[in-house]
């Protein structure tokens, strides 16, 4: 059992609250992926975790033990670094071996799992050599490996892949994937990278400003986002957002005058401000007119099979869409915008979902 | 063209100047190995066949207590070296990594101990080393010398510690190690080439001073080399010989203990940790 138990952590430094009351159960066995933009919490709350950090308040539990006044090293926890920490003056070998030397484990069995980790990560011919005789993957392999001959009971690891470049950074994802299958390991990763989130992720944790704004799966975070952050910091490119007024029971108006039917929540009456979400990848340039948006093209991004087309209503605010192969129009032409209505948010004046 | 050029003068002003710096050295070096007549007649010359004399090497090994002379120096030398580094690490590591009340205020007053010459507190120290019973010990030499060079060490390596990247350290912690293993096994290897700096800039000082083995260890056969080669400077004679050939031994071990701490000086030793 190595269940980690976060219960309304609280960590300032100073007069700065850095966390606020957060509360997070990460499962034994679980990938649990934290994201949010630079400066939210997100390594703090790991380093609280890892107890290279006091905290302010709160408990912290791993593997039901409380572990608020425990040094690292007896949390059972390894942590993975951006920068990889390796050791400088050791080689690989030495790297791998070394707090196991500090924790008195007998040689033989100290040789075993570094040949172990070393034949998993397939760092076997490199282990004579320095940090710096080494490539950024082989460090950060390393790295994983000085994490893995520990056998903790959590892996912490803070923005691994985001010194490598995109190529190595995908082989290495996948890498971490199949680790974490292998060794049923607990894990707790931080990332900007959306798609390493997505991917790796049993349960993300959206985090803003020091709180924790959404728990969830990473598809029910993308079809349910709970608030307009989530809503805004989940896909890529950001859903739209538009500012509408609740006109009858079915139809918003929206800023530029122009009227939606959309299903609305029965709690919902006239004259509430509510803005309406709507992902690039739900909407159609062309369509129907029972649910479309006009406006003007002003640029369109072509990526290949898919692009994106930036249409600028007539409040000024740009919308962007997706479009698949020719999207049939150019800049400066008039557009209209289909909405599919399975896939739009609402979310009330205070920036909570509706409905 | 014009590089070579540049290249050439470059280098002649450089061999001038290493000449000129050498010169009393050789100076001292080839007349030890004459006679004192010749030392006088041509000062300038190198040893001949008919002027070379060994003379002032047989008087200075002749001398039992000049052996013991280099001993002094030598542990004087090497005791100040250990503790200034093993204190000045430590020091500078406490002040850099922690954060605690005095913080601030110990730093400020360890960096007034480079402003002040400890020279100027000779009297308190004679004191001092007195009341402790320390006079005429090579132990009163280490402790005060070590407290003279405490404060620019920990100077110099406070701002190499502060270099060590903040996540091996924290490795480290994760690693289970004490803050002490952190400090022996993790910040001290890696400050190696500040701390080969640290020994040069102390050694050379240490080695030649006169003040303080003149006023704390004067007698009792805990002279140091420098204050023992005296003996050879008579008020009526001096005997020239000696005292050349004495210098000329006395730079051998200075210049060993440098080549020891040169090797270290060259290696950057941190490439590798981070990124
Ligand atoms: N030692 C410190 N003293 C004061 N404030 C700090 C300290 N360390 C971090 N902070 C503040 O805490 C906040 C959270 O920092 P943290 O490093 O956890 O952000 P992050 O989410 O990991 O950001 P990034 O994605 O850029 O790594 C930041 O606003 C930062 O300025
Ligand atoms: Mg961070």
């Amino acid at each position: 059992m190595s269940e980690v138990k976060i219960r309304n952590l609280h960590k300032s430094y100073g007069s700065v609250d850095v966390l606020k009351d957060n509360n997070l159960i990460v499962e034994n066995g679980a990938f649990v992926v934290l994201v949010g933009p630079s400066g939210c919490g997100k390594s703090t709350l790991l380093r609280c975790i890892a107890g290279l950090e006091p905290i302010s308040s709160g408990t912290i539990t791993i593997g039901g033990k409380t572990v608020n006044d425990l040094p690292p090293a007896q949390r059972e926890i390894a942590m993975v670094f951006q920068s990889y920490a390796l050791y400088p003056h050791m080689d690989v070998y030495g790297n791998m071996a070394f707090g196991l030397k500090f924790a008195k484990t007998p040689r033989p069995e100290i040789d075993a799992r570094v040949a172990e980790a070393a034949r998993i990560l397939q760092l076997e011919p490199l282990l004579k050599r320095r940090p710096r005789e080494l490539s950024g993957g082989q460090r950060q392999r390393v790295a994983i490996g000085r994490a893995i001959v520990r056998k903790p009971q959590v892996f912490l690891f803070d923005e691994p892949l985001s010194n490598l470049d995109a190529a190595l950074r995908i082989n290495t994802r996948v890498e971490i994937a199949k680790l974490h299958k292998m060794l049923a390991a607990t894990i707790v990763y931080v990332t900007h990278d959306q798609v390493e989130a997505m991917t790796l992720a049993d349960k993300i944790v959206v985090m803003n400003k020091g709180r924790i704004e959404q728990t969830g799966k990473p598809l029910d975070l993308y079809y349910k986002p709970a608030n307009l952050f989530v809503a805004g910091f989940i896909g890529s490119p950001a859903m739209n957002f538009l500012a509408a007024t609740v006109k009858d029971g079915k139809t918003l108006e929206l800023a530029d005058s122009q009227h939606l039917n959309v299903p609305l929540p029965a709690a919902s009456k006239p004259g509430d401000q509510v803005t309406l979400g709507c992902r690039p990848e739900h909407m159609r340039l062309g369509g129907d007119g029972t649910l479309a948006l006009k406006g003007t093209v002003d640029i369109i991004e072509r990526l290949g099979e898919t692009g994106f087309a930036h249409i600028r209503m007539a409040t000024g605010q740009t919308i962007i869409a997706e479009v698949r192969g020719d999207p049939g129009t150019s800049p400066g032409a008039s557009a209209t915008l289909s909405l599919a209505p399975a896939q739009l948010h609402l979310f009330d004046a205070s920036g909570q979902r509706l409905g | 063209m014009r590089r070579n050029i540049s290249a050439i003068a470059v280098h002649g002003i450089l061999g001038l100047y290493t000449l000129l710096a050498l010169f009393p050295i050789l100076l001292v070096i080839f007349n030890s190995f004459k006679t004192k007549n010749a030392i006088f007649g041509a000062p300038l010359t190198l040893p001949t066949p008919s002027t070379f004399s060994l003379v002032g090497y047989n008087r200075v090994f002749g001398d039992s207590a000049v052996g013991s002379y280099y001993v002094n120096s030598i542990a004087v030398t090497a005791g100040t070296i250990f503790f200034t580094l093993l204190f000045g690490a430590m020091a500078a590591w406490a002040l850099t990594e922690y954060r605690f009340r005095w913080n601030t205020l110990l730093a400020l007053f360890f960096s007034i101990g480079i402003m002040v010459p400890i020279r100027l507190g000779s009297v308190a120290i004679i004191q001092l080393v007195v009341s402790l019973n320390l006079i005429n010990t090579r132990t009163a030499l280490i402790l005060v010398y070590t407290a003279q060079n405490l404060p620019l060490s920990i100077f110099i390596l406070s701002e190499f510690i502060a270099q060590i990247p903040k996540d091996l350290r924290e490795a480290a912690r994760c690693d289970g190690l004490s803050e002490y293993n952190i400090f022996f096994h993790i910040v001290l290897p890696l400050i190696r080439p500040a701390m080969a700096t640290v020994a040069v800039f102390t050694m050379i000082p240490v080695w030649n001073d006169l003040w303080f083995p003149l006023l704390l260890a004067p007698t009792g056969g805990k002279q140091t080399i420098t204050l023992g080669i005296q003996q050879f400077l008579g008020q009526y004679i001096t005997d020239w010989n000696a005292v050349l050939a004495a210098l000329s031994t006395a730079i051998i071990p200075v210049l060993l203990l440098y080549v020891v701490f040169s090797r270290q000086l060259i290696r950057g030793l941190t490439s590798g940790a981070v990124k």
